[in-house]
């Protein structure tokens, strides 16, 4: 059967966004081949609870897992759990997000099946028995078309690549056994060190103020936060200048070496644009750059820029902001 | 403490790339070459653990044709003690053919710690070193910004989304380095005078099966030419209503 299998990623008992777009894209392929759409649902107990999300997004198949041990990310438990159920299945074509957690799970599993992965893909297309996909690489500046051969073919599929789709589904639900104990793991986590955890996820944000070496001091980013919270559906970023200095943790930095978002609207805020940067956050919908310096090589990629100081600008665009929404 | 690190060679990101006439590879005409950037940090971090611990010794690994040989030296220069090269005809892209080749090499070699760059700055899979941990059986942490050995455990923390995880874990293992571990250190005179001495082995890469390739190499379509709507605080009633109106994200 030409079925589609969906690591559906949760994080604090909720299924996560990137989850759902990774079953718009095992949705569409699977009515490419006219096979079904199976989704692996772990967490912590209450987890089957959100089974129902998953199928009015499409999957026709919910394997729950629940488990007090997976409150948090087990690295060679999910491993093991996935790898069985691929085993078990004759999937066509297996799906998991390019975020953090999936990024760390995917080749596991694949090395356990002795299989390959296509990771970080924008498309997938089936092509006969290969699987034909895009890729992103050389820093973003070069796009890699691939061909994935052997059944069944794994992929990732990077955050805000594929929309998420409503697409309603009675959803059978099975209930699935943890094949190996998340306590057996070598690797002990000691402490999670989680930023704000209030504050929207830089992947799952629909808007990202961000700001960078312009703001010239760790307190200014004070107005960023405040525009931030005049959109009310934002997140806050950084360069890697910003987070060099310690002005803003690690986690909020945006680029090659940081995390790459797509948001609809990103607004960059003294910031210069460095390739390393735009690595990062050039594929977001809508741009606007805010800089003192015309010159900056953000106004290439900003659909609306304004040459600006940002201590006189930024405060002037969070009250009109605010007002527009009241308005709204 | 014996450490290995596996290192990609691969072209300076700066600059703009064009297409080779096949299509399927970038063109190498004027392009700079050298360590790929997050093998850079775990080549780095290897030489100060071993350099704390007072004693232990770095072996780097790379498989591709003989123009790896370069970039095994610049290792070697930069302190570490051996090299090995891994020799084929041309770098897969799949990286669990690359993964099965390096895994045969480290397999035995009685490393304490085996280190990866978090991904490779070209291919940009994230994917070799998780795939040769699991391999090999070994326990693994990737993207480790900072790292220690000490009494024979590992601690690191590794970053993930929204924040960072502390983790330990036994020895022997598998890591990969994320930035924020250390800049790498520019190889001295006298470093480099000494790689020349030092044990550089060729031999030939037992590759897994390859069923990923490259079928095509484009550049991305260029964003619209950006677009300057104005000046100062003067300019915003024009880019909100823009974002209400064109843009329709408020
Ligand atoms: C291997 C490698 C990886 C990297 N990875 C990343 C990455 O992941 N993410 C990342 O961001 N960077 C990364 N970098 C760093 C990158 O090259 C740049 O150094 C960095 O992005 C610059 O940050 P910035 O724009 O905040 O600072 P700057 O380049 O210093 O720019 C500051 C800007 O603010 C403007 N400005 C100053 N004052 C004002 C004012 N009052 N009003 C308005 N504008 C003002 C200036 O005109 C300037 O354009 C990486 C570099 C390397 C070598
Ligand atoms: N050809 C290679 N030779 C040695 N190490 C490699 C090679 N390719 C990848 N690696 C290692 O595997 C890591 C991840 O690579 P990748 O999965 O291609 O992103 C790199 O950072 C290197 O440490």
């Amino acid at each position: 059967m030409p079925n589609i299998l969906v690591v559906a990623e949760t994080r604090g008992g909720e299924p996560r966004k990137v989850a759902l777009e990774a079953l718009a894209a095992a949705r569409s392929l699977a009515d490419q081949v006219g096979g079904a759409v199976h989704a692996i649902l772990a967490g912590p107990p209450g987890m089957a609870a959100k089974a129902a999300t998953l199928g009015a997004h499409g999957a026709d198949v919910v394997a729950i897992t629940e488990h007090a041990g997976l409150a948090n990310y087990d690295a060679e438990s999910m491993a093991a759990l996935v790898a069985a159920r691929v085993q078990g299945g004759e999937y066509r074509v297996v799906i998991f997000s390019a975020s953090a957690q999936g990024k760390d799970l995917a080749p596991r599993t694949a090395a356990k099946l002795r299989s390959t992965l296509a990771g970080d893909v924008t498309s997938i297309v089936i092509d006969g028995d290969a699987l034909v996909v895009t890729h992103p690489g050389y820093t973003g500046k070069v796009i890699q078309t691939l061909r994935l051969s052997g059944t069944p073919a794994l992929v990732s599929v990077r955050p805000g690549a594929f929309t998420v789709t409503p697409v309603a589904k009675a959803g059978t639900v099975e209930q699935v056994a943890l094949p190996s104990e998340p306590g057996a793991s070598r690797v002990v986590t000691t402490e999670t060190v989680l930023g704000d955890t209030r504050k929207l996820d830089l992947g799952e944000a629909p808007v990202i103020v961000s700001g960078g070496r312009g703001l010239k001091a760790p307190e200014h980013f004070k107005l960023v936060e405040d525009l931030a919270a005049a959109f009310g559906n934002a997140a806050v970023g950084a360069t890697r200048a910003v987070t060099d200095e310690g002005w803003r943790p690690h986690s909020d930095q945006i680029g090659q070496t940081g995390r790459l978002v797509s948001p609809d609207l990103y607004v960059a805020v003294g910031i210069s644009g460095a390739i390393q940067h735009l690595a990062g956050m050039r594929t977001s919908r809508c741009i606007v750059a805010i800089n003192k310096d015309k010159e900056a090589p953000i106004f290439k990629v900003a659909d609306y820029g304004i040459v600006g100081d940002v201590f006189e600008v930024v405060p002037a665009l969070t009250a009109a902001v605010a007002e527009a929404r009241k308005s709204h | 403490m014996k450490i290995a690190v596996c290192i990609k060679r691969v072209p300076d990101m700066e600059g703009s790339f064009r297409i080779a006439p096949s299509g399927t590879a970038v063109d190498e005409t004027g392009l700079k070459w050298d360590i790929s950037d997050f093998d850079g940090y775990a080549v780095e971090a290897a030489l100060q653990l071993t350099e704390k611990a007072g004693a232990g010794e770095v072996t780097v690994i790379s498989l591709g044709t003989d123009v790896v040989q370069g970039t095994l030296r610049k290792a070697l220069s930069m302190g570490c003690a051996k090299a090995v090269q891994l020799k084929c005809d041309q770098v897969p892209f799949d990286p669990f053919a690359i993964a099965s080749a390096l895994a045969a090499e480290l397999q035995g070699g009685g490393y304490d710690l085996v280190m990866f760059g978090k991904m490779s700055i070209d291919s940009a899979n994230g994917a070799v070193g998780l795939m040769v941990a699991d391999i090999l059986g070994l326990p693994m942490v990737h993207g480790c910004s900072k790292l220690d050995i000490a009494s024979g455990k590992g601690t690191a923390r590794r970053e993930i989304e929204g924040g960072g995880e502390l983790v330990s874990f036994p020895l022997p293992a598998v890591v990969s380095i994320d930035e924020g571990i250390a800049r790498p250190r520019y190889p001295s005179l006298k470093g480099i005078m000494a790689a020349k001495k030092k044990p550089l082995e060729a031999k030939a890469a037992q590759l897994g099966p390859v069923r990923l390739t490259v079928v095509k190499m484009e550049l991305p379509a260029a964003r619209a030419a950006g677009r300057i709507i104005g000046e100062g605080a003067g300019a915003v009633p024009e880019l909100v209503r823009l974002l209400q109106t064109e843009a329709k994200v408020i």
